[in-house]
């Protein structure tokens, strides 16, 4: 009787893995049909165990802030995310990142609207932590109107948002023709967004030569994090999750043991 | 509710006292000494698993509604802000979310185990009704569920589905506009669907009290289908399958676990990670996987009424399954050949699935994925109308053990 | 012999049997605790809330005798110009008699200077009672009370011009927010 139930299961989890396994060719395929081959980045963040390369995520940063943040929005995230535990300026002296220097910093370097409580106009002044990334344009219509009609899309999430997700971003910004700017090798198509970067576009506070893979590797770590911030605090709790049923249900086993010890079933 | 001779016998004053009044405790008394069938495997495991399903789900969707916001311009936002700022919100939407998945997947296995073993059969055909009326519930709350993060695959899961109600002749577009509240869904949409979405648990809640009570009454089957007839056939409910099922939670569990903390999103689609955009359908949509079966089924056919007829009575006809199967055996373990038939009616589920997920013109091994699902539906009628009442019929089961004591010792020897 | 050895192989085997329940009974108990703790927690101040900015208040433009109210937190914050008058009468009660007993002094905060200025009253505009916002428009002395200052009318506590709780249901004065001085004329609350 144990031996079905074992078998049964085994035959279930094959059908499963193959049910499985046919979803994920068919939504690979979704991609579109070109000699295109994804390049596959071996991510910091990979694994159960993975975590964000801080140093990347800094100077994902700096990418997205000098290139990408002319165009793109990061409507949920807010300045003091980024001083946030497992995020890029974590710093564990200031556990609230309000107060963290570095983010107050960061955040006072960009603009956001507010309203005069006297007068009632709208005013500009400098962000505080508390502030979320401001929208570049006033609304969508703005937005699609200075690009050529298409609204570039908000990047909070959109290393989730998109199947593949690391991986596609970054070959997004790696495979474009050399010859046609807005000609996408692994979309095999023109795209709305002109080749975003080029050699030595940003020069890297900490001396890393900014090599056009090096940029999308590095603003890719940066949104993965905007994706999913919270990632290490789950990681590790999971393994502690883990841990702790795979404990319960050992005991479990034998506390059932034990009640069934004198029972033929 | 129990359905068998009480042995409780209160204790003190005060317990004496409240049963006279309301027997509250020797309900549950008799709840955690029911006789139950002394062979009941792994497979039986998983009603105590739904249960806390459906508690793990209302606890975690409860918290959740504190944190959501029903609207349109800010349904998409408030679950970014649980998932950023709300504290333990990071740890507790994917709970919700996974845990949808983890229940259709217990779900699943408890109605083939009972199809295998043959639980909808006379005395039991209440309680495998009643189940069908909780699937019912939950495909229902699932899919509303899915509407709310207002993400592409929501706002399209629900313009497709809610299109079912316009196929219907006549009344069809004035029903479907009265669900959506308007021309197309919208925000007295979302705003209904959020309210339903919160009162189904509690309806299924009490249909699940139903169900037990009705289980109860008429006796928990077993995997030989032999019905208890002595004393020894049984074993109190408390401690022997409270431990049972508690280890097979706790397995169950380490699964719910790895997909919340690993693969939180494996389950789900990434265009749903794209704010609702009206003007923009995603290139492929897919429901949720649980609904995949019937996905392909809609799709098996080139007429939009007939598919959804057929996708209605694929579920329609589980209702009526009790009277379809003729036969009297109910363990598929002495129906040889049925058997055989049963194993390829769970392959051609899976295989519903499977191609439910790809586009219909996709080949597979040379053959258009939508004549696969053509084929798995017409074996997915033939077994319920076609395949168990015949079976029935002409095949000769094995012999049946004379008791289920008498089976187990047997085996055992 | 044979028998008596059996007896105390089983009662070792009890003994086994009772640790493994105790030992999976506490361990499922532990998880159950802790799994319920983010349940409760979550309902805790989240991130946004507890990051919601700090409000600065330029004081100049509060004439004498007038009052600015303003929302920090969800909540009024009052800042009363105060009249010579008004802080005369504050500073001659004998705190001895008050409820919550704080001198006029108590409730001020120190300028860029390090002096105390006792022009500008600066409050969290909520009854200590049960969270109404007190009245105390000038002019009106019926709106203010009893003493001069504020006067709920929820439940009729009154409050003197430095805020003390001096009758009624209140227990305590009105809560000074945390602030400071950004220079002589304007301050920061939070």
């Amino acid at each position: 009787m144990k031996m079905t139930f074992k078998k049964t299961v085994i035959g279930a989890a094959a059908i499963l893995a193959a049910a499985f396994g046919g979803i994920s060719i068919a939504s690979a395929a979704g991609g579109g049909d070109s000699h295109y081959e994804m390049k596959h980045v071996h991510w910091h963040f990979d694994g159960p165990r993975g975590t964000y390369d801080r140093a990347a995520m800094q100077r994902g940063y700096q990418v997205y802030r000098e290139v990408c943040s002319s165009c793109h929005q990061l409507e949920h995230v807010a300045f003091r995310h980024l001083g946030d535990k497992g995020g890029p300026f974590y710093n564990e002296h200031y556990k609230n990142p309000n107060d963290n220097p570095l983010v107050k910093a960061l955040a006072a370097d960009w603009t956001v609207e507010d309203i005069d409580i006297d007068t009632g106009d709208v005013i500009d002044r400098k962000a505080i932590p508390a502030d979320m990334f401001p929208p570049v344009y006033a609304n969508a219509s703005a937005a699609a109107a200075s690009n050529n009609g298409k609204a570039p899309p908000d990047l909070s999430v959109m290393v989730s948002a998109r199947t593949g997700g690391a991986d596609y971003v970054y070959n997004v910004l790696t495979s474009y023709d050399k010859n046609d700017n807005m000609m996408n090798m692994m979309m095999n198509s023109q795209v709305a967004m002109a080749n975003p970067l080029s050699e030595g576009l940003v020069e890297y506070e900490d001396g890393t030569e900014a090599t056009v893979e090096q940029m999308a590797k590095d603003v890719t770590e940066f949104l993965a994090w905007t994706s999913d911030p919270k990632m290490e605090a789950r990681k590790s709790l999971g393994l502690a999750t883990m841990l702790y049923l795979l404990v319960l249900s050992i005991l479990m086993w034998f506390a059932y043991k034990s009640v069934w010890r004198n029972v033929k079933h | 509710m129990s359905g068998h001779p009480s042995t409780y016998e209160p204790k003190y004053a005060a317990s004496k006292w409240l049963d006279k009044r309301l027997p509250i405790i020797r309900m549950g008394a008799d709840f955690m000494t029911y006789p139950s069938p002394r062979n009941l495997n792994y497979w039986w495991t998983f009603g105590g698993i739904l249960s806390l399903c459906l508690v793990a789900q209302i606890i975690t969707g409860i918290i959740l509604a504190m944190h959501y916001v029903p609207h349109v311009d800010m349904a998409f936002d408030s679950v970014q802000r649980i998932k950023r700022d709300v504290p333990f919100g990071w740890l507790i939407q994917p709970m919700h979310a996974v845990g949808a998945s983890m229940f259709f997947l217990a779900v699943y296995t408890h109605m083939f185990r009972g199809l295998y073993y043959g639980s909808y059969k006379a005395p039991r055909e209440m309680v495998w009704i009643f189940g069908c009326v909780i699937y019912l519930l939950m495909m229902a709350t699932g899919f509303l569920g899915y509407t709310l993060p207002w993400g592409q695959m929501s706002f399209w899961g629900a313009t497709v589905i809610t299109g079912f109600f316009g196929a219907i002749p006549i009344v069809g577009e004035s029903l479907q506009q009265w669900l959506l509240g308007g021309f197309a869904v919208d925000n007295p949409t979302l705003n209904r669907f959020f309210a339903l979405h919160y009162l189904l648990p509690f309806v299924i809640a009490a249909v699940v009290g139903l169900h037990v009570w009705a289980m109860h009454h008429a006796g928990q089957n077993n995997p030989i289908g032999v019905e208890p007839k002595s004393k020894e056939d049984t074993l109190s409910f408390h401690p022997y399958y409270t431990v049972k099922d508690g280890f097979a939670v706790v397995v169950f569990l380490l699964i719910f676990a790895f997909f919340v903390f690993y693969q939180p999103d494996a389950l789900g689609h990434a265009d749903n990670y794209i704010k609702a955009d009206p003007m923009a359908t995603p290139p492929h949509i897919v429901p949720e996987w649980y609904f995949l079966p019937f996905y392909a089924i809609l799709r098996a056919v080139p007429d939009k009424l007939m598919g959804i007829l057929l996708m209605v009575g694929a579920i329609a006809v589980l209702f009526i399954l009790p009277w379809l199967d003729t036969s009297k055996v109910r363990s598929m373990r002495f129906r040889p050949v049925t058997r055989l038939w049963f194993i390829l009616f769970v392959i051609a589920c899976f295989i519903l699935g499977w191609h439910g997920a790809l586009s219909p013109d996709q080949p597979v091994m040379g053959v258009k994925s939508v004549w696969w699902s053509r084929a798995a539906t017409l074996y997915y009628f033939a077994f319920f109308l076609v395949i168990l009442p015949v079976m029935g019929l002409i095949e000769k089961p094995k012999e049946l053990p004379e008791s289920i004591t008498k089976s187990v010792l047997g085996e055992a020897s | 012999m044979s028998n008596h050895t059996n007896t105390s192989h089983e009662n070792i085997d009890e003994d086994k049997r009772d640790f493994i329940y105790i030992a999976t009974g506490a361990v499922a108990a532990a998880g159950a605790a802790a799994l319920a703790w983010p349940l409760v927690m979550q309902m805790g101040k989240a991130a946004d809330t507890l990051a919601a900015g700090a409000i600065e208040i330029d004081l100049s433009k509060i004439s004498e005798g007038q009052q600015l109210k303003m929302l920090w937190r969800g909540k009024p914050v009052f800042v009363r110009h105060r009249t010579s008058g008004e802080i005369a009468e504050a500073e001659a009660v004998d705190v001895a008699d008050l409820k919550d007993p704080q001198t006029d002094d108590q409730r001020l905060v120190a300028t860029p200077g390090g002096k105390l200025d006792p022009k500008y009253l600066v409050m969290v505009g909520v009854c200590t009672h049960f969270g109404c916002i007190p009245v105390g428009e000038q002019g009106k002395v019926d709106a203010q009370g009893q003493y001069g200052g504020w006067y709920c009318p929820c439940h009729g506590s009154h409050y003197d011009t430095s805020g003390r709780i001096r009758k009624g249901p209140a227990p305590k004065n009105l809560e000074i927010p945390p602030y400071e001085y950004l220079s002589d004329t304007v301050i920061k609350v939070g």
